[in-house]
């Protein structure tokens, strides 16, 4: 059964006097331990189509289920709950809170939980998380005192801890340089190969051939829908940008 | 269900912003702080009222003699010579629940004694005085009934008489000459110091009513009498049956006397520092308010700028009303943070107004928990409209909020 499945969705902005029709009919399916790159123009609708993947907003027509689950039917707090505890979210601006230890940090989406554990239980929880992604030794660090990448990869813990069905990234990479951005790639590509299913949304060409599938969008219709080829692997770009910052160094010395 | 978390959150917030949970529960502190203070100041300054009131006696009940009215001129209360030691006597008989009576006679008169000479208040009273006055004698003894009755030439005197009269020497056993007739001191009472008005109590000399009646202003009548009854319950009883005998002793002519009880004396005397509290009390508690406002003002401004802390934590999960929660607990610890420092400002400022400038302070633990209760209460109701605005954020529009 695929992980989310959408069917013929349509979302209308009516902001009174304009209808936006943001997106017209798009029907995808999403399998576990997919890794699906959402891209587009500004306006093509890859962000509507996002914040409903993301259940905080619900599709004007159309049945998205998520795990099986029909989110139409859904208020306000049911779908924080599902977000809770189905899916995770890395936004382009990190939005990690500021004066709050990358632990704590990462510990957010736990205190909203269901079922959550005791304290020394998320604590731990956190401290793998944070693991994963390389940072078990800034935990106790403030994001102020984190490189952007570092900060990137304390969010992605955040987005990891609860365990979710789907990872979903709003450009990613947007506010990092290019090697930051294929280390957190690595991140991602690393995730994906534990079995981790993940959408991001992405404008720039390189970073989508990172993932297995690119999702192209124009005026809110789906017009390619493709698996990627000949994939970058994060390791072998990272030597390769080394390799010529190397270069540039020994010029640079001449 | 997530109470536990969201203290953790709330606490993890506020100290997140220190110096502005700080200045904004100031307001809280400074409001708490001047209610104690002020009450404190308001209810020492009635306590010392109250004092001087219980210094006059303990449930005394006078009897004034009535005015004077003759050739068209009218004289106050206690001019006329309508009351006699009969009436004294009558009351002593008949009225039930009293303790004590005395009749009084008063005049000035100069007083010798030891080579100095000295101008006081000489009254006639009975062996109940002191008692009916709650005076007690310092040395010696009070004269007694059989003085009362002997006419004896026997005086108690004040200290302020004794001091004048018999510098560094001991007055009681010594002999004053009023009206050139020696009088033995047999007692001395205890210092009382000024009363209300303003007058020196202890400037005063007492000799047995007959004595000043029949040896020093030679008067069949009397200006006063003084009951005491047995407790403040019965004083409203005693006063109306006292009225009524001596109106019934008059064989229905208009009554020619007056009966005040001392509880209306104390009403009158603390009605002012009741109203001087009531109105620092109120300025302290629109202080109190100003300091709410304070709160929501900032509560206001903390939701706005933390839209896109609301935007993550509504999209990892939280519920409308975890949010809520979150930012009245904020509003809650602050006020009641600052009712708990504004408690500690508010008796220290106390303590220093008594240390410093001598007022008499009585802090009350009364006021001291209700004012920590409303603060609390503050922080709620000032809370309660920025949380509910945080609350209904759309998740998506606080993410985007720049």
């Amino acid at each position: 059964m695929p992980v989310v499945q959408l069917k013929d969705i349509h979302k209308i902005y009516d902001s009174g006097e304009v209808k936006v029709h943001a997106v017209r009919g798009v029907s995808v399916e999403l399998h576990r331990g997919e890794f699906m790159a959402v891209m587009g123009a500004s306006g093509s609708g890859k962000s509507t189509l996002m914040n409903t993947l993301g259940c905080l907003d619900r599709p004007t027509s159309g049945v998205y289920l998520l795990d099986g689950i029909d989110i139409s039917k859904l208020d306000r707090n049911e779908l924080a709950d599902l977000r809770n505890e189905k899916l995770g979210f890395v936004f382009q601006g990190f939005n990690l809170l500021a004066r709050t230890t990358a632990l704590e940090n990462v510990e957010l989406p736990m205190l909203y939980g269901r079922h959550r554990g005791s304290r020394r239980d998320m604590r731990e929880r956190a401290e793998r998380a944070l693991a994963t992604v390389g940072l078990a030794d800034r935990a106790g660090h403030f994001p102020s005192q984190l490189s952007g990448g570092q900060q990137q990869r304390v969010a992605i813990a955040r987005a990891l801890v609860n365990q979710p069905q789907v990872l979903l990234a709003d450009e990613p990479t947007g506010n990092l340089d290019s090697k930051t951005s294929v280390e957190v790639m690595g991140v991602f590509q690393k995730l994906n190969d534990e079995g981790i299913t993940i959408v991001m949304v992405t404008h720039e060409l390189d970073i989508a051939r990172f993932c297995k599938r690119n999702l192209i969008m124009r005026d809110g219709r789906v017009v390619s829908d493709v698996q990627v080829g000949n994939r970058s692997i994060a390791s072998i770009e990272m030597q390769k940008l080394l390799a010529a910052e190397a270069d540039a160094k020994l010029i640079g010395q001449n | 269900m997530r109470f536990g978390s969201t203290i953790i959150v709330a606490l993890r917030a506020l100290r997140r912003n220190k110096l502005r949970s700080i200045l904004t529960a100031l307001g809280i502190i400074i409001g708490v702080g001047a209610v104690i203070a002020m009450v404190s100041i308001g209810n020492g300054a009635k306590s010392q009222v109250e004092a001087q009131v219980a210094s006059l006696g303990q449930n005394v009940v006078t009897v004034f003699s009535g005015s004077f009215t003759g050739g068209g001129m009218r004289g106050g209360w206690g001019s006329a010579p309508s009351l006699t030691v009969d009436d004294a006597n009558a009351i002593a008989a008949n009225v039930p629940n009293i303790l004590g009576v005395s009749p009084e006679v008063r005049d000035r008169n100069q007083i010798l004694a030891n080579g100095l000479n000295w101008n006081t208040q000489v009254i006639g009273e009975s062996p109940d005085y002191p008692q009916i006055r709650s005076w007690k004698i310092a040395t010696g003894s009070v004269f007694t009934e059989q003085d009362v009755r002997s006419v004896a030439k026997v005086a108690v005197i004040g200290k302020t008489v004794a001091d004048q009269l018999f510098p560094e020497q001991e007055a009681v056993g010594q002999t004053i000459r009023i009206r050139n007739i020696p009088f033995k001191v047999v007692g001395q009472l205890e210092p009382k110091g000024f009363n209300l008005f303003g007058q020196d109590q202890d400037d005063i000399v007492i000799v047995p009513y007959t004595s000043h009646m029949k040896r020093l202003s030679r008067r069949t009548n009397i200006n006063s009498i003084m009951i005491q009854a047995a407790s403040p319950e019965v004083i409203d009883r005693v006063q109306q049956e006292i009225t009524d005998l001596l109106t019934q002793r008059r064989n229905g002519k208009e009554p020619d006397f007056t009966v005040r009880n001392q509880v209306e004396l104390a009403q009158t005397a603390t009605a002012t520092t009741r109203t001087m509290t009531i109105f620092l009390g109120i300025t302290a508690g629109i202080s109190l308010i100003v300091g709410g406002i304070g709160i929501m003002n900032i509560m206001m401004v903390s939701v706005t700028e933390r839209t896109r802390e609301i935007g993550i934590r509504l999209a990892v999960g939280a519920h409308g009303r975890d949010v809520l929660l979150q930012f009245l607990i904020e509003a809650i610890v602050l006020s009641s943070m600052g009712g708990v420092l504004g408690i500690v400002v508010g008796v220290a400022s106390s303590e220093a107004v008594k240390y410093f400038l001598g007022w008499p302070v009585l802090v009350s633990s009364f006021w001291a928990f209700a004012s920590f209760a409303v603060s609390a209460a503050v922080g709620m109701f000032f809370g309660f409209y920025p949380a509910r605005q945080a609350a209904q954020l759309d998740p998506i529009d606080a993410l985007r909020y720049e």
